[in-house]
């Protein structure tokens, strides 16, 4: 490895050749401000276009300034960050911004979260002399993601996300000159496009061009009308990320003051998305073993890999780019309309609750789900399983806003019997969670032999494509990890092209899974915070005696008395779905 | 037809000449962005992607169209190397001057009798090719300047003339070689006007990638509007030169680096100009409508009616035979009245108006 030096605002400082002066810099403590760049390093995503030109520095010998971010430091090079030049450069860019950016910090998603602002806190900018015209566009809501795209700095971040993380597509680089602008092909609404839901083009949007659809006040208004029963279910990566909010250290998990919250802002029932992770598992985990068996046996219309159905910007995604697989995923319901769908039948049933008058909040780290609980096939004569489903972000928000000092809480319980849950529903969380939750349950239902060793090592990390052979008892189970929706797509073409030797395929559409959803709390690029929060969910999973979905005992009785088998008749009815063909949509018409 | 004919002959395509070489031409076509021209934003529109910009390192040489080592060149490069190999390296270097070798293609127009393309030496002077091939300026006028370089080069005054054309002595007096456009100026062109017209080409143009280029210039674009119109100030003549300063150090690429050249030139070598504007709310070229306005004589005009009668914006009023007033609040200065008037009893004021006929500001 070769190493060099440079310096650095009179500082010394020796690096491995290649390294940016931005990376230098850092390294000895100078930390020039950045905007458009971006990175999460354990997961090779970086955006660098160098264009806000936010970090330019004074190389010697240089002509112009350089772009600190993307500039290689060499062997001898002096560097100034902050002589008069460069801030005078520096504060007359972000004026350049402010003067074709909206002044309604006030009333603006993003504010004291906005990574202009902070900037322009930081350089003490007072006022604007450049007074001309701004961009304006069409403000653009989605069932998931508002686009208020005046605000759009042209980090290109979110291009980046959707085109490289995701390779979904919906977002590029339009137009050009003062007009240009990150939108959908024809400026289409998001609604139209290709656009997954899956909201990482939110989760690193710097400023409040990219939001989430805020339904806060739907919730308000439910948990104010006494004719309704509100229930409220959590997922798991909720709790390993809303301690942030409050300013907790990243990593620390906060489930039992988020139940308190929860009751304290009016909720009648506090339960666990978690139980109807452990009924995924029944349901999933038997489908798996069913066509696994079958397979096995010789019947080739058995399509294997099953591909795990819990990610709805995953389930997206394959029916708009492998519609021709539609066959293959489990038919399971994601977590939330499983709970939603027992929530409104069930449970309702037990309290003698009539389905129209209890409404089902969920709080999810995912803006997908959103779009999820409004699709047509989850809803029973038009009334959703789901009413209302809040992001991690906005949960904190609420509690907030209703002065509940969420740090003096004490640690409460979720209510029974939707509230129980194994630690395989926790992990749900993680990359690799579903996949070594159903291989609990599968283990043992296939083998009749009890699992000594829960953990399946194998099976987790932060790679974006993972596979691992899970021995079933002298059964080689072959096993796919794909989180983010580029490795996704390299798992399914594999399949599509006859190429894959997996039984089965967990993936998730965000980078770390559902801790990294684009509904959590801003990483704002630090990916140790991420392998934080996916600790947390391990770390709650060993602690519980309980860890296989099928010991749940709420589960077992829900199937005695309710349910029956799983995959069995009623099963079918309520906690399974299917699929539909939306190429189309990803197709430009004329 | 040409990359035809050579096929034919076997110089293109599998094994020319017979040889286990091969080599093949194909063309493509750009969709017509001026930023195109720099070479990554060239390449990456040839990817199928956006035509912007990257950063360099790495350069086209070491990665370029499909990170493989890609050779950029103007036609006028490629179109000089024939007669380099039949005539040879050393002819060519005897021609030109030291740093700048061979010769140039110039596209030669504005107030000029002669227009049209020259092929010169390097190291001609601007007035050998204005006076000598351009046959000097149009209709007698007085040389002003001549624009250099394209949109992002510079503007020349007299003081220039005699400067020996390079690419290192252009860059040094401020302007730049470019695309090899040089529009000559005279005494009728305002040099704010000027700076105008090409930011607005560049506001056109950029690629909107990095921030100095896509907001910056449009903002230097506004503020010279708004010396045009007449209500410019001494902090805006502030403001120009610390932004084309700010967007010439901070831009990505080529064509931000060099596009407030047009600004800083005549900011240089025009000062007195931009000052007239903003304090005297004057423009001598008479090019800024804003700065400028109609007057009726009222000892010559007869009440003939005729200004009043073609008046497109009936801006003009009074009684047959009585001297006519023109309302400057309704007038937008197209100058019809001035041509129509046979007793040239309507003249332009080279000052903006401050007072109306009708007594109001």
């Amino acid at each position: 490895m070769e190493m060099i030096k440079l310096t650095i605002d009179n500082k010394i400082v020796e690096v491995e050749k290649g390294t940016t002066i931005l990376k230098a810099a850092r390294k000895i403590g100078i930390d020039i401000p950045t905007l458009c760049y971006f990175e999460l390093c354990d997961m090779k995503i970086e955006n660098k276009p160098g264009g806000c030109r936010i970090c330019v520095v004074e190389i010697n010998g240089r002509k112009n300034l350089a772009p600190s971010c993307i500039t290689e430091a060499t062997e001898g090079m002096v560097v100034n960050t902050h002589n008069i030049r460069v801030l005078n450069a520096r504060r007359t860019v972000v004026k350049l911004m402010i003067s074709d950016h909206p002044f309604d910090c006030l009333v603006c998603a993003k504010s004291g979260n906005c990574e202009l602002q902070t900037i322009a806190t930081k350089f003490g900018i007072r006022d604007i002399p450049y007074k001309g015209e701004k961009s304006t566009y069409r403000k653009d809501t989605s069932p998931s993601i508002i686009r208020d795209i005046d605000k759009c700095i042209m980090c290109r971040r979110c291009e980046m996300m959707c085109n490289e993380v995701q390779t979904v597509g919906a977002l590029s680089a339009v137009n050009r000159g003062f007009k240009s602008v990150v939108a959908p092909a024809f400026e289409m609404d998001l609604e139209k496009s290709p656009c997954t839901y899956c909201g990482q083009c939110v989760s690193v949007c710097p400023t409040g061009a990219l939001t989430e659809v805020d339904h806060s006040n739907d919730v308000l208004r439910a948990l104010s009308d006494s004719k309704k029963t509100v229930i409220v279910q959590t997922a798991p990566a909720v709790r390993a990320a809303l301690g942030e909010e409050f300013g907790l250290e990243p990593g620390t998990s906060v489930t039992g003051k988020m139940v308190a919250a929860l009751r304290r802002l009016g909720f009648k029932y506090v339960f666990d998305t978690n139980f109807a992770a452990d009924l995924t598992i029944m349901e999933e985990g038997t489908e798996l073993l069913g066509r696994l068996n079958r397979h096995l046996s010789g019947d080739s219309s058995v399509k294997l890999p099953m591909l795990t159905s819990c990610c709805p910007g995953w389930v997206n995604f394959f029916e708009h780019n492998f519609s021709d697989l539609l066959d293959i995923p489990s038919t399971a319901k994601s977590p939330q309309q499983m709970f939603g769908a027992i929530a409104k039948s069930y449970f309702a049933d037990k309290i003698g609750v009539k389905r129209n008058d209890m409404v089902v909040v969920s709080i999810m780290p995912c803006l997908a789900k959103k779009y999820e609980c409004q699709r047509e096939e989850f809803k029973v004569d038009g009334n959703p399983d789901v009413d209302f489903s809040l992001s991690t972000r906005e949960l904190a928000q609420f509690i907030k806003q209703a002065n509940i000092d969420f740090l003096d809480l004490p640690d409460e319980d979720f209510d029974n019997p939707l509230g129980e849950s194994s630690g395989a529903g926790v992990i749900f969380g993680n990359t690799g969670g579903v996949i070594e939750a159903a291989c609990r349950t599968a283990y043992e239902l296939h083998t009749g032999k009890t699992l000594e060793k829960v953990d399946f090592e194998a099976l987790r990390g932060m790679d974006g494509i993972r596979s691992a052979t899970i021995d079933f008892d002298g059964l080689p189970l072959n096993i796919g990890i794909a989180h983010g929706l580029a490795n996704a797509r390299i798992l399914l073409n594999e399949v599509r092209a006859g190429k894959s030797n997996y039984h089965a395929i967990e993936i998730m559409a965000c980078p770390g899974g559902c801790i990294g959803g684009g509904g959590q709390p801003f990483h704002h690029g630090n990916s140790e915070l991420l392998k934080k929060r996916a600790s947390v969910l391990y770390q709650e999973d060993t602690n519980k005696t309980l860890r296989k979905s099928h010991q749940n005992p709420h589960i077992i009785k829900l199937y005695e008395d309710f349910l029956g088998e799983p995959c069995g008749h009623k099963s079918h009815k309520l906690l399974h779905t299917k699929y539909f063909d939306k190429s189309d949509e990803v197709s430009i018409h004329e | 037809m040409a990359i035809n004919q050579a096929r034919k002959l076997g110089l293109l395509g599998q094994n020319i000449l017979g040889l286990k070489f091969s080599f093949d031409i194909e063309l493509r076509y750009g969709a017509g962005a001026f930023v195109c021209g720099e070479e990554t934003a060239l390449i990456h529109s040839m990817e199928g992607l956006r035509g912007e910009p990257s950063f360099k390192p790495p350069f086209p040489s070491v990665s370029g169209y499909r990170g493989k080592p890609t050779n950029v060149n103007n036609v006028e490069t490629f179109a000089n190397i024939p007669v380099i190999i039949n005539q040879g390296a050393e002819w060519f270097a005897s021609i030109g001057t030291e740093k700048s070798k061979g010769t140039k293609v110039f596209a030669l127009a504005g107030k000029i009798n002669n227009v049209g393309l020259i092929e010169v030496p390097m190291g001609i002077t601007l007035r050998e090719i204005i006076y000598e091939i351009g046959g000097g300026i149009k209709d007698g006028k007085k040389f002003k300047a001549v624009q250099t370089g394209g949109p992002s080069g510079g503007c020349l005054t007299e003081k220039h003339l005699d400067t020996r054309i390079d690419y290192d002595n252009l860059v040094e007096v401020g302007s730049m070689m470019g695309s090899g456009g040089m529009i000559v100026l005279d005494e009728d062109d305002c040099m704010v006007s000027v700076a105008k017209f090409y930011l607005d080409f560049i506001v056109e143009e950029s690629c909107g990638k990095c921030t100095p280029c896509r907001i910056g210039n449009k903002r230097l674009y506004e503020i010279l509007e708004k010396i045009t119109q007449g209500n410019g100030t001494m902090e805006d003549l502030e403001r120009l030169k610390n932004l084309s300063a700010v967007i010439k150090d901070t831009s990505l690429c080529g064509l931000g680096q060099t596009s407030p050249n047009p600004v800083l030139s005549t900011l240089t070598n025009f000062w007195d100009e931009y000052l007239e504007h903003v304090t005297l709310k004057k423009c001598r070229a008479g090019q800024c409508k804003a700065l400028l306005h109609y007057d009726i004589d009222p000892d010559i005009c007869v009440g003939c009616t005729a200004c009043k009668r073609c008046c497109p914006v009936n801006a003009i009023t009074g009684d047959k035979k009585q001297a006519h007033i023109i309302n400057q609040d309704i007038c937008i200065k197209c100058g019809a009245c001035e041509e129509k008037c046979a007793f040239d009893a309507i003249s332009v004021k080279l000052e903006k108006r401050i007072h109306t006929e009708h007594g109001n500001d």
